[in-house]
């Protein structure tokens, strides 16, 4: 065991499935020499060379595109964008070629290949550096959408990632990157992909999220439990899709009372699958309307008002009220 | 400082063996087998009896839109006719003449035209990858091939298929790059057909030739006259040399015509001449390599029309195997395969519950 942050948690998921796999590479702009702009990659390239640690040029549809080309020769790419929102260069090979090769080829390619990216606001970032848009990914077929919510499920889930047949999107939030440590085993640890689970248990209300926004959330529910005298039930998701709907169905048919935490846009965003999952198989278990506390519909606004945009512990609070007392 | 000239690093040359009008430079003619010259042949004669039979069989509906290989097959077969079994082939998706000579059946050319996926499906024993239709997006995937035969030190080679729109594309610029930087074995084979569905050869770009595209690369090109299999066969001779023996990427501009539509869904005549397509049908590669064949005594007329024959009954045979397929293949359930590895539970419910709403309406239907 040891006491990592995420960065140095999925560093250390890296390194192991690098020595255990040598189909296993990272490629992406200035994650060789340089270890990441985050360190992310830090140091593979002292161990496993530069065929294995790999410096491109800043081309995000070529990083992606050859990744592709290299899962279809057999090898376990894992691919970095530097920022999120610099990763619509690479949307078309992503969309057009990773979600559908194993389909157009009748299931003679499958694309084994993972494409990491921090995504999300709250570090005071420049613009395109701070957005949250995983419904693009996960509203695309054939790709898998992975969201850990701290050092120990990133490690965890990116083994899986790595491991997995199909091209999995892994998104780093960069507000947790070093803001939080935790105790990671030094041995093999992976955690499914397409599997939720409750990271805080209790019968008044369920509290939905995944991400940096999870942490949020579980403060709200402290905050609740103490002023309120409510114990609601926290759901992290980790996948975002395929979308695993059985712990928050069986935890609204407990509670009867829902409300959706995440800081992507509101309109459309993944509370929107949510709650129709909810309409689909609780509906009537449903004690009021599943409330949602989300990014606005607005591009995040620069720095100096950034944290307006993004879902506090106070709205999250406030939403849960309007959940509990309707 | 004076100024000075910088040395590109690498030529761009211009090369023809066998001229529009059949005449041959002999210093220059290749030795290639005269087994391997008549399949040649076969396969590009093949190819364009095929293509014809696709713009009939589409016009009676009988299949869907597709995008016809006339006119560009000795650009195709003459440069796929060089890699060995064990080098892919990455096309775009005008690229059925080099399809058939790496060994896809036409049956399943003629499946994927009449809406089948079945049909992009790609024999095991090919590496070859199926049709990709965003121009220029197979270019990158190419690279990436070409970047694991290096890792796995095999000594394979990569040769990629795009046309003069797609040099217009980012992903083209990126997998030159790519590709030169990290000195991978591929082969960018350009087939320059003079229009990308309107838009001219001129309009896509200022430079004099695509080939010389390559030298601000780091990598050498070469324009061929696209309708001479000899140039083309020889240019990708050695840029497939070059490539085995650890130097790097080339690219090879094949000028060519586009004989026929760019799609069944667009007509030429819009916006090109008449007078053009007549121009470029007397250097039609097909007749040209026949008579150069005839005049090394290897195919006689006698033979051609025989040819013709054999191939206007394979195609025929072609039809009815496919037709036979694609009654096999009705069940719309199909669509719900290949997305994953292994079937996510929230898709298994999305089929179970379309198959029985198609059972319940089947079951009102008879009832």
């Amino acid at each position: 065991m040891a006491d990592l942050t995420m960065v140095e948690a999925i560093n250390l998921a890296l390194r192991q499935e690098m020595e255990n796999d040598d189909r296993v590479l990272v490629l992406g702009e200035d994650v060789g020499v340089d270890g990441g702009v985050f360190r992310v990659t830090d140091g593979l390239i002292d161990e496993f060379g530069e065929e294995r640690s790999i410096d491109t040029p800043v081309a995000e549809a070529g990083i992606v595109g050859m990744s592709i080309g290299m899962a279809i020769y057999g090898l376990r790419p894992v691919c970095e964008m530097q920022f999120s929102g610099f990763s619509y260069f690479a949307f078309h090979q992503v969309e057009g070629h990773a979600a559908r090769m194993r389909w157009r080829s009748r299931g003679r390619y499958g694309i084994p290949m993972v494409i990491r990216m921090p995504y999300g606001g709250g570090v005071h970032a420049l613009e395109h550096h701070s957005e949250s848009r995983e419904v693009i990914y996960a509203h695309t077929p054939g790709l898998k959408m992975v969201i850990p919510s701290g050092p120990r499920s990133a490690r965890a889930l990116l083994v899986s990632a790595i491991r997995d047949p199909d091209p999995v999107i892994f998104f780093e939030s960069k507000l947790m990157y070093r803001s939080l440590r935790e105790e990671v085993p030094d041995d093999e640890e992976t955690l499914p992909i397409g599997e939720s689970r409750v990271v805080r248990e209790g019968s008044d209300l369920t509290m939905i999220s995944y991400g940096a926004m999870l942490h949020r959330t579980l403060e709200a529910a402290e905050k609740l439990s103490e002023d309120d005298g409510v114990e609601p039930e926290v759901v992290d998701l980790l996948t975002i899709s395929p979308l695993d709907d059985r712990k928050f169905t069986d935890s609204v048919r407990k509670t009867g009372r829902v409300v959706v935490v995440h800081e992507a846009p509101r309109s459309f965003g993944p509370a929107g699958e949510i709650m129709a999952r909810i309409n689909e198989r609780s509906f009537y278990y449903l004690e009021a309307p599943v409330e949602r506390v989300t990014g606005f519909d607005v591009h995040v606004p620069y720095f100096a008002r950034e944290q307006a945009y993004l879902p506090d512990v106070d709205r999250i609070v406030y939403g849960a009220r309007k959940a509990l007392n309707a | 400082m004076p100024r000075k000239k910088f040395e590109p690093g690498h030529d761009v040359e211009h090369l023809s063996i066998l001229d529009e009008k059949g005449k041959l430079d002999s210093r220059l003619e290749p030795e290639i087998d005269d087994e391997l010259l008549l399949k040649m042949h076969r396969t590009m004669l093949f190819s364009r009896r095929f293509d014809e039979a696709l713009l009939k069989w589409q016009r009676q509906g009988r299949i869907g839109t597709f995008a016809p290989v006339s006119g560009q097959e000795a650009a195709q077969v003459g440069s796929a006719a060089v890699l060995e079994e064990e080098d892919w082939m990455v096309p775009a998706f005008r690229e059925f003449a080099a399809a058939v000579w790496r060994g896809t059946p036409p049956v399943g050319l003629l499946l994927y035209t009449a809406g089948y996926n079945e049909g992009g499906a790609i024999p095991e024993e090919q590496h070859d990858l199926p049709i990709a239709i965003p121009v220029a997006s197979q270019l990158v995937h190419a690279v990436g091939i070409a970047y694991g035969i290096k890792y796995r030190e095999r000594e394979q080679v990569v040769l990629t298929y795009f046309g003069d729109g797609a040099t217009s594309e980012g992903d083209f610029h990126e997998a030159m790059n790519m590709a030169a930087v990290f000195s991978t074995p591929i082969v960018f084979v350009c087939q320059n057909n003079q229009w990308a569905i309107s838009v001219p050869r001129e309009k896509q770009a200022r430079s004099r030739t695509l080939a010389q595209r390559a030298l601000a690369y780091g990598m050498p090109g070469i324009q061929v006259d696209g309708n001479d299999l000899l140039a083309v066969y020889v240019a990708t001779q050695e840029a497939v040399e070059r490539a085995r023996a650890g130097k790097g990427p080339t690219l090879i501009e094949c000028v060519t015509y586009r004989l026929s539509v760019h799609t069944t869904a667009d007509d030429p005549g819009k916006y090109r001449s008449e007078k053009e397509v007549k121009k470029w049908e007397k250097r039609d590669p097909i007749p040209r390599f026949q008579n150069y064949l005839g005049n090394k005594n290897l195919l006689s007329k006698d033979e051609i029309e025989k040819l013709e024959k054999e191939i206007k009954e394979e195609i025929q045979g072609v039809w009815h195997e496919t037709e036979k397929q694609m009654e096999r293949l009705g069940d719309p359930m199909d669509m719900f395969e290949y997305i994953f590895h292994e079937m996510p539970p929230y898709l298994e419910e999305q089929r179970d519950a379309y198959a029985e709403f198609l059972k319940e309406r089947k079951e009102n239907h008879d009832g």
